[in-house]
């Protein structure tokens, strides 16, 4: 006994004191020629721009590749003090929703425009998560062009995605709602009140004008993401749903009940052709289409009040429902559009499905039941096969383009490397930390350029110099060049980034607009030199005919202006030369800012409220007299007797 | 002199944390740890718990811990009979004191252990994450992986203390043993 207890009393201490014990965390261990390979010499350009959704800040960041470094911040849903998006007359109709004006929403998924799925890097689409929007960037001048809204929609989480020539943006929603006219229900009436819709917004091949085209009335579930098939799958499109448990309360647990939710499968085509046939039904909405108008450097924002919808419980081979374990997240299909991933992120394993044998499994009506008519096709049926023991928690998959997938691994944090063929997991590499989406630059497209990755992650942590309690999100780059994928980079990006999508840089470094034509300026309040620069007054409204150009406002000295009036600050940036912006700020203004690009003419809109001199100024460093660069506006009482003046260089 | 030390040695049991339990997963890299005192619990305790409640486990609380109410009675009566034994100062209450040390020791690991068991393998059938054939009974003492995380159990300071008090009851015996060699 005493001996035994002796024994165990020796173990127990060494079982504990031993270091050795503790399994070593995965490897740490940066290769000797990381540095060189993320080094991007001063004067010389990255190789592939990374467009990166902001998430909670509603912009998106341009970072460039292999570098890590941001070119620019893009706002796109929120207000952006840094060059007066959504602060000046002419912007702020961009953020106008049926609920009116929107200064700030949450910004999730990226995507590039295709043609025959591959990157064209004309324009960008962008989703407004918490208000349904989708938005389209300009990729020849980064800027938001257009936004639309989407009826029938809340948390328009799964989108934008887009087909392979960009014919459609799919919008699909996160949250089920009530909709029509019978929107004020019980929340215990879910099942039958509240519907989920899915919106294809037909995009204009020439101008990328959207356009509702129809939407799809699906079941109440969660849609979370979505991909388009491409190449053989083209015509179809994959949502992966979650929450087909119909639960509308605590859903952590009781949406996490089945052992399998669905991919739902579009047959798009097949949806054209009921609406060619007159199948789908008008409906009363309200949403915002808003447009930027480079030409007038205005936008407008129309209410529109009909959308067309499909019901596929009657119109028949629209909607296919595949079995897929545990909540899928993401869902994706591989470069030849064979292959569709979906990513149970509460699921020990990732099938990968078919789509010859979905198509089979149709044709041969190899169904395991129905939901409201629509057939729900037999797991086995449509299962290629299934990666076993890939990690914890995969949420996302982009491809390279030789036949591997790399899935995200939020819990066990890591990506993991696998044979889409043989499903054999032959990689993996730990990220910092819980990493969400991945980003392979072409990677969701049929030309995926295999040579980066990046991990965008959650949770930050240790990775940098701490900064309180609210860290930059961390991302990694890796060179996946080799069979091994090699750690190279970590670096702190902006806002919250969800999605991201690279593509090379040639596609467009050389189409940037560097200025605007002062002659194509059709801004009805546009000065096409200094010589009309002058004050009018309508009313009580008071326009300030202004130009700027280095290194003077024209007028500088206005007099003749009533506290109440409501003035307008007309900015002509006359410049004509590439990078010399001029920005405008008067003191007080609680409209804040302009930041007026060359031959752009931009309005700031000031209430005066008490009497004074006030000075503006020139606010982005234009020039060697940009300090010079001011003037004064004198307000008076209401009623006073001081005459409308306005003047530059004149002394008396 | 030993005896007393070692009934001393156990006292402070009522001052320092007993046990521990420490986490580590990728996103945790420095690490969650659980103190059990003599009578209560300490450390990352809500956090643990959070990150446990994916996989259905028992929320860990005080009161999961029949043990705190009487624990403080037994490590008090274990001291007064340490100084009782050192007070006979014979050879059968250096033995006898050991003995009950031992056996005290053997009977917390045992409870340890079922108690381990009982909270890894009562999982709440509605968990969000379900892993086939999987349980999460903590190691009884040393590490052990559990899903992404590490897991770690051990003596902490006063556990320490403890087996360094039990250890010199040994070296009584030992020393006992030596000087005076026990006759058959």
């Amino acid at each position: 006994m005493k001996k035994n207890v002796w024994l165990l009393a020796a173990g127990l201490t060494a079982a504990a004191l031993a270091p050795g014990c503790k399994p070593k965390s995965a490897q740490t261990a940066i290769s000797g020629d990381a540095a060189a390979k993320v080094y991007v010499a001063p004067g010389e350009h990255d190789e592939f721009y990374n467009i990166v959704s902001g998430g909670f800040n509603g912009q998106i960041s341009v970072v460039g590749l292999p570098s890590g470094r941001v070119l620019k911040i893009l706002p796109v849903f929120s207000v952006h003090p840094e060059n007066g998006y959504g602060y000046s007359e002419e912007s702020k109709p961009m953020l106008n929703t049926s609920n009116g004006f929107v200064p700030w929403d949450d910004l999730h998924h990226i995507a590039v425009s295709t043609t025959n799925a591959e990157h064209d890097a004309r324009w960008v689409f962008a989703n407004g998560n918490n208000t349904p929007r989708i938005a389209r960037v300009d990729l020849t001048t980064f800027k938001t062009v257009e936004i639309i809204e989407i009826p029938n929609s809340a948390g328009n989480h799964s989108s934008p995605f887009i087909t392979e020539n960009t014919e459609y943006v799919v919008a699909g929603t996160r949250f089920s709602v009530p909709v029509g006219d019978n929107k004020d229900v019980s929340i215990d009436s879910y099942k039958e009140n509240f519907k989920g819709h899915i919106s294809f917004i037909a995009v204009d091949p020439e101008s990328g004008e959207m356009d509702i085209s129809f939407q799809i009335e699906a079941p109440p579930f969660n849609f979370d993401l979505a991909r388009a098939g491409k190449k053989k799958s083209h015509g179809w499109f994959f949502f992966s749903t979650y929450n087909t448990e119909m639960a509308h309360t605590l859903l952590e647990v009781n949406a996490s009940q089945k052992d399998k939710d669905y991919i739902m499968a579009i047959n798009w085509k097949k949806a054209e052709e009921y609406i060619k046939a007159g199948k789908g039904v008008k409906k009363k909405v309200r949403y915002a289409h808003n447009k930027w108008d480079e030409e007038t450097h205005t936008a407008t924002s129309t209410i529109k009040e009909e959308v067309l919808v499909l019901d596929p419980t009657i119109l028949k081979d629209i909607v296919y429902f595949i079995p897929c374990p545990k909540s899928p997240h993401g869902t994706d299909t591989d470069p030849t559009g064979e292959y569709i991933i979906g990513s149970g992120k509460l699921a020990a394993i990732i099938p990968v499905f078919s789509f010859t044998k979905m198509l089979k499994a149709i044709e041969d009506k190899d169904y395991e039941g129905e939901l409201s008519g629509m057939p729900v096709l037999k797991y086995e049926s449509v299962l290629h096969g299934e990666v076993e023991k890939p990690g914890l928690g995969p949420l996302h998959t982009e491809f390279d383009g030789k036949g591997f997938a790399y899935t995200s691994m939020f819990v066990s944090s890591e990506i993991v490397k696998w044979n889409i063929e043989t499903l054999e997991v032959v990689d993996r590499v730990p990220t910092y930390y819980s990493v969400g989406h991945l980003s392979i630059p072409g990677g969701p497209t049929g030309k995926p350029h295999g040579k980066y990755m990046v991990a965008y992650n959650k949770i930050t942590k240790d990775r940098y110099l701490p900064t309180g309690p609210e860290l930059a999100h961390s991302a990694q780059l890796y060179d996946i060049s080799g069979d091994k994928m090699q750690l190279l980079l970590d670096f702190p990006t902006i806002g919250e980034p969800h999605y991201a999508e690279a593509f090379p840089a040639s596609l467009i470094k050389d189409k940037q607009v560097k200025f605007y034509e002062i002659e194509k300026n059709m801004h009805p309040y546009a000065l096409k030199g200094i010589k009309d620069a002058r004050v009018e007054r309508k009313g009580n409204e008071v326009h300030v005919y202004m130009t700027s150009i280095r290194s003077n406002f024209r007028p500088d000295n206005i007099e003749g202006v009533f506290v109440g009036d409501e003035v307008y600050f007309h900015v002509t940036n006359l410049e004509q030369d590439w990078d010399v912006p001029h920005g405008f700020a008067v003191k007080g203004a609680r409209t804040a800012e302009l930041l007026v690009m060359p031959g752009e003419t931009a309005t700031l809109k000031w209430v005066p409220e008490k009497e004074g001199v006030y000075p503006f100024y020139c606010t982005d460093f234009c020039s060697a007299l940009h300090q010079e660069m001011q003037g004064y506006m004198r307000v008076s009482a209401k009623g006073s007797n001081v005459p409308l003046k306005f003047s530059t260089g004149d002394v008396e | 002199m030993m005896i007393l030390l070692a009934a001393i040695a156990i006292i402070p049991a009522y001052f320092t944390p007993l046990w521990q339990i420490s986490l580590w997963a990728p996103q945790y890299p420095e690490g969650l740890n659980m103190k059990i005192w003599i009578d209560h619990l300490s450390g990352n305790v809500d956090q643990i718990n959070g990150v446990n409640h994916y996989i259905g486990m028992n929320h860990i609380g005080d009161e999961m811990f029949p043990e705190f109410q009487y624990l403080i009675y037994i490590i008090g009566v274990l001291i007064g009979l340490g100084v009782l034994a050192f007070a006979i100062g014979k050879r059968w209450s250096l033995y006898g004191f050991f003995g009950l040390i031992s056996l005290f020791g053997v009977l917390v690991l045992v409870d340890m252990y079922l108690w381990g068991y009982e909270y890894g393998h009562t999982l709440d059938p509605k968990a969000a994450i379900k892993v086939e054939g999987m349980s999460y009974q903590p190691p009884l003492i040393g590490y052990k992986e559990l899903l992404n995380f590490l897991a770690y159990s051990g003596p902490d300071t006063g556990g320490w203390i403890l087996t360094g008090g039990t250890a010199l009851l040994m070296l009584a015996i030992v020393r006992d043993r030596l000087e005076k060699p026990a006759k058959i």
